[in-house]
């Protein structure tokens, strides 16, 4: 956990008395509603269908139990007993009224939580992988560097007014659970010949309406220069993004039109101008970041317990265990994936009741510590192996242990036409549908690894473009159609998926994936070969013919 | 369903009502014939022409304290007299999520 120090608090309590004048000149009409909106934006509130919308970060996806505990309070307390964890780690509430906002905020600031630039167009929150601090083979914590990042452009008078949103993205493994490639600005740490630890940056990558895979504009930066090669990167973005064109105006669209090669060249002109100013990152202010982030006093503990042993003989035990824990870079640990996704239910939704009793099994059994992934799943980042089977129980009984984890059923989806204001087509009812119709955990486990995403709209908030299949909700003529995609992927080898064919009806969209996933089961080579690459080893014609062919 | 924030120029093919958001809690509501807003469809002022329509925005939009957002949508007027959402996205706004949810919404 990183720990704020006084200047951290500061600014949050001062931000939540400046919105809560802000809204109260609103309410009372010393504001205007365009004065207003780009204010409330600012702090993460948005106006859909039915009610305000509040986005609250959870910077780099680490939450103490406290933090949890307070977002059940504020689920509870100000809106209807539940919330939404996004593909952004942060989490959103759905029925909250202004007037109450500013309260809300103030709760929420006592455990160091804020919703500051959680939407608008300057830098949002800074995610990371969601394993952070405790995969196996990781460089080191991507969680300082994401830290630093978001100190460094928190109310960033020069990012705070850019073209467009701006969205960074840090990863330390070989593995990218962060989805890198799609970002603004992806880094991903490594270690150069020489053994330094550094960055590979990468540039333009995002999704919405025009996708495209972000370019390494750099191979290897050092951290001492990562903020001024960020700044960079952002400077040349400030002074030639589009400003006049909202479809045109994120950074991808620059990248695209200038070609990576004259962008670097843009960069590297701006960088050496400042590369060796204030902007140096000397160790110890890294120091001083590493110092304040606290990791567990680990016990030595044994890789299979007894309590392990015994439990294995219990096949559903077995059957969780197998899908739902990972490798901990301790031994005798585990990183154990909360699943959100159960059969039926809203992708990434927790209920308050939930909230607080995994906030109660993060102090008992994770020293008090929670993850959020872009996946819209939780996990518990330090349970100790002869934990697993309590634990298993305990959470098997507030509906978050689904072993489902990374299988067809662990659905990424936006909230859609149900809630969204820009949403063309529902997203939910289409995952709860999926999720009934591969809700047999031996045929799931039988399909593999298969990650499936889904949008309400051509934003692209639920990552439709990288899901090894991708569902686009549009509107035709006044009915919901979607588009399906299939052959993305958001690791660390991300492309965006093929349009198969023409969209199909809202009612058709569960038969399509399944004969997708029939086609598949039929084309594979042998059990353990992923969906996806047997995507990319046919490409999309066999599963075009298969949808279409009866349609 | 196109969104009513791109709603540009104003020509109506049929009934149509004002809706909007209500400021300080967000909720749904619809312009009435008295020249305020009701939570409930049922008391929306309902108009015909392109004309009413623009009019119907025009003072709707004025109230910028008590509303948010107001745009114009095609309602359906049953034979017994009710007034029923014309398009998906706006039975959502008038009758709540289509999902089940754990939780009583």
């Amino acid at each position: 956990m990183y720990a704020y120090d006084e200047l951290d608090r500061t600014l949050i309590n001062e931000r939540v008395s400046e919105f809560r004048d802000q809204v109260k000149r609103r309410l009372s009409g010393e504001l205007t509603e365009d004065e207003f909106k780009m204010l409330r934006l600012q702090n993460g509130v948005y106006l859909q269908l039915h009610a305000y919308m509040f986005r609250v970060a959870i910077p780099y996806g680490t939450l103490s139990s406290e933090q949890l505990r307070r977002l059940a309070h504020v689920a509870r307390r100000y809106d209807r007993g539940y919330g939404h964890f996004t593909t952004r780690q942060n989490i959103q509430f759905n029925w909250i009224k202004l007037a109450e906002l500013p309260d809300a905020l103030s709760d929420l600031a006592e455990v160091g939580i804020h919703a500051m630039q959680t939407s608008g167009n300057n830098t949002r929150n800074v995610t990371s992988d969601q394993w952070a601090g405790v995969a196996p083979g990781e460089i080191e914590d991507p969680r300082i560097w994401s830290e630093l990042l978001r100190q460094y452009t928190t109310l960033h008078p020069e990012f705070s007014f850019l073209p467009r949103k701006f969205k960074f993205a840090i990863t330390a493994s070989a593995h990218d659970r962060a989805a890198i490639k799609v970002h603004d600005i992806g880094l991903r740490l490594h270690r150069n010949a020489e053994g330094e630890t550094g960055f590979e940056v990468l540039v333009g990558g995002g999704l919405g309406r025009t996708p495209f895979i972000g370019k390494t504009i750099k191979p290897f930066v050092l951290g001492r220069d990562l903020l001024s090669y960020v700044e960079a990167i952002l400077r040349v973005y400030n002074q030639y993004g589009r400003r006049d064109n909202i479809y045109k105006a994120r950074i991808k669209i620059l990248v695209h039109e200038l070609g990576i090669e004259k962008f670097a060249q843009e960069v590297e002109e701006e960088w050496l101008q400042i590369r060796d100013s204030a902007l140096v990152l000397d160790e110890a202010v890294v120091e001083e970041v590493r110092s304040r982030f606290s990791y567990p006093v680990y016990e030595k503990l044994p890789h299979m317990p007894d309590e392990l042993k015994k439990a294995a003989h219990d096949p559903l035990f077995e059957r969780w265990r197998k899908n739902s824990v990972f490798p901990h870079k301790v031994p005798g640990y585990a990183i154990v994936v909360l699943s959100l996704k159960p059969v039926g239910g809203p992708p990434g939704d927790a209920t308050a009741e939930q909230m607080d009793a995994i906030a109660d099994l993060a102090d008992k059994y994770s020293f008090g510590e929670i993850r959020v992934g872009h996946e819209q799943n939780l996990a518990l980042p330090h349970v100790a192996r002869r934990d697993l089977p309590v634990l298993w129980q305990a959470l098997d009984k507030i509906g978050v242990a689904t072993p489902n984890v990374n299988l067809v059923s662990d659905i990424i989806a936006c909230p859609g036409l149900d809630y969204c204001s820009l949403a063309n087509a529902r997203s939910i009812p289409i995952a709860q549908e999926l999720t009934r119709r591969f809700a047999n955990h031996d045929t799931a486990n039988l399909i593999g690894r298969l990650h499936i995403n889904i949008s309400g709209c051509i934003n692209a908030c639920g990552h439709h473009h990288v899901g090894h299949i991708g569902i686009l909700g549009v509107e035709k003529n006044g009915d919901e159609f979607y588009q399906i995609t299939i052959g993305g992927r958001a690791d660390e080898n991300a492309e965006v998926g093929t349009l198969i064919g023409p969209a199909v009806k809202y009612g058709e969209v569960a038969d399509v994936i399944e004969d997708i996933v029939e086609a598949y089961l039929a084309l594979r080579t042998r059990p353990d070969e992923l969906f996806v690459d047997t995507v990319k080893r046919l490409g999309v014609e066999p599963f075009r013919e298969r949808v279409y062919a009866t349609r | 369903m196109t969104s009513p924030l791109e709603q540009k120029k104003i020509r109506i093919t049929g009934p149509s009502v004002v809706t909007a958001n209500r400021t300080w809690d967000g909720a749904v509501i619809w312009r009435t014939a008295a020249h305020g807003w009701s939570a409930e469809l049922a008391d929306a002022a309902v108009v015909r022409t392109s004309d009413e329509a623009r009019a119907l925005l025009a003072e709707s939009v004025a109230d910028d304290v008590g509303a948010i957002g107001a745009y114009i949508a095609p309602v359906e007027i049953k034979n017994s007299g009710a007034i029923k959402p014309g398009n998906l996205r706006e039975h959502i706004r008038a009758e709540g999520l289509t999902i089940d949810l754990s939780v009583p919404a």
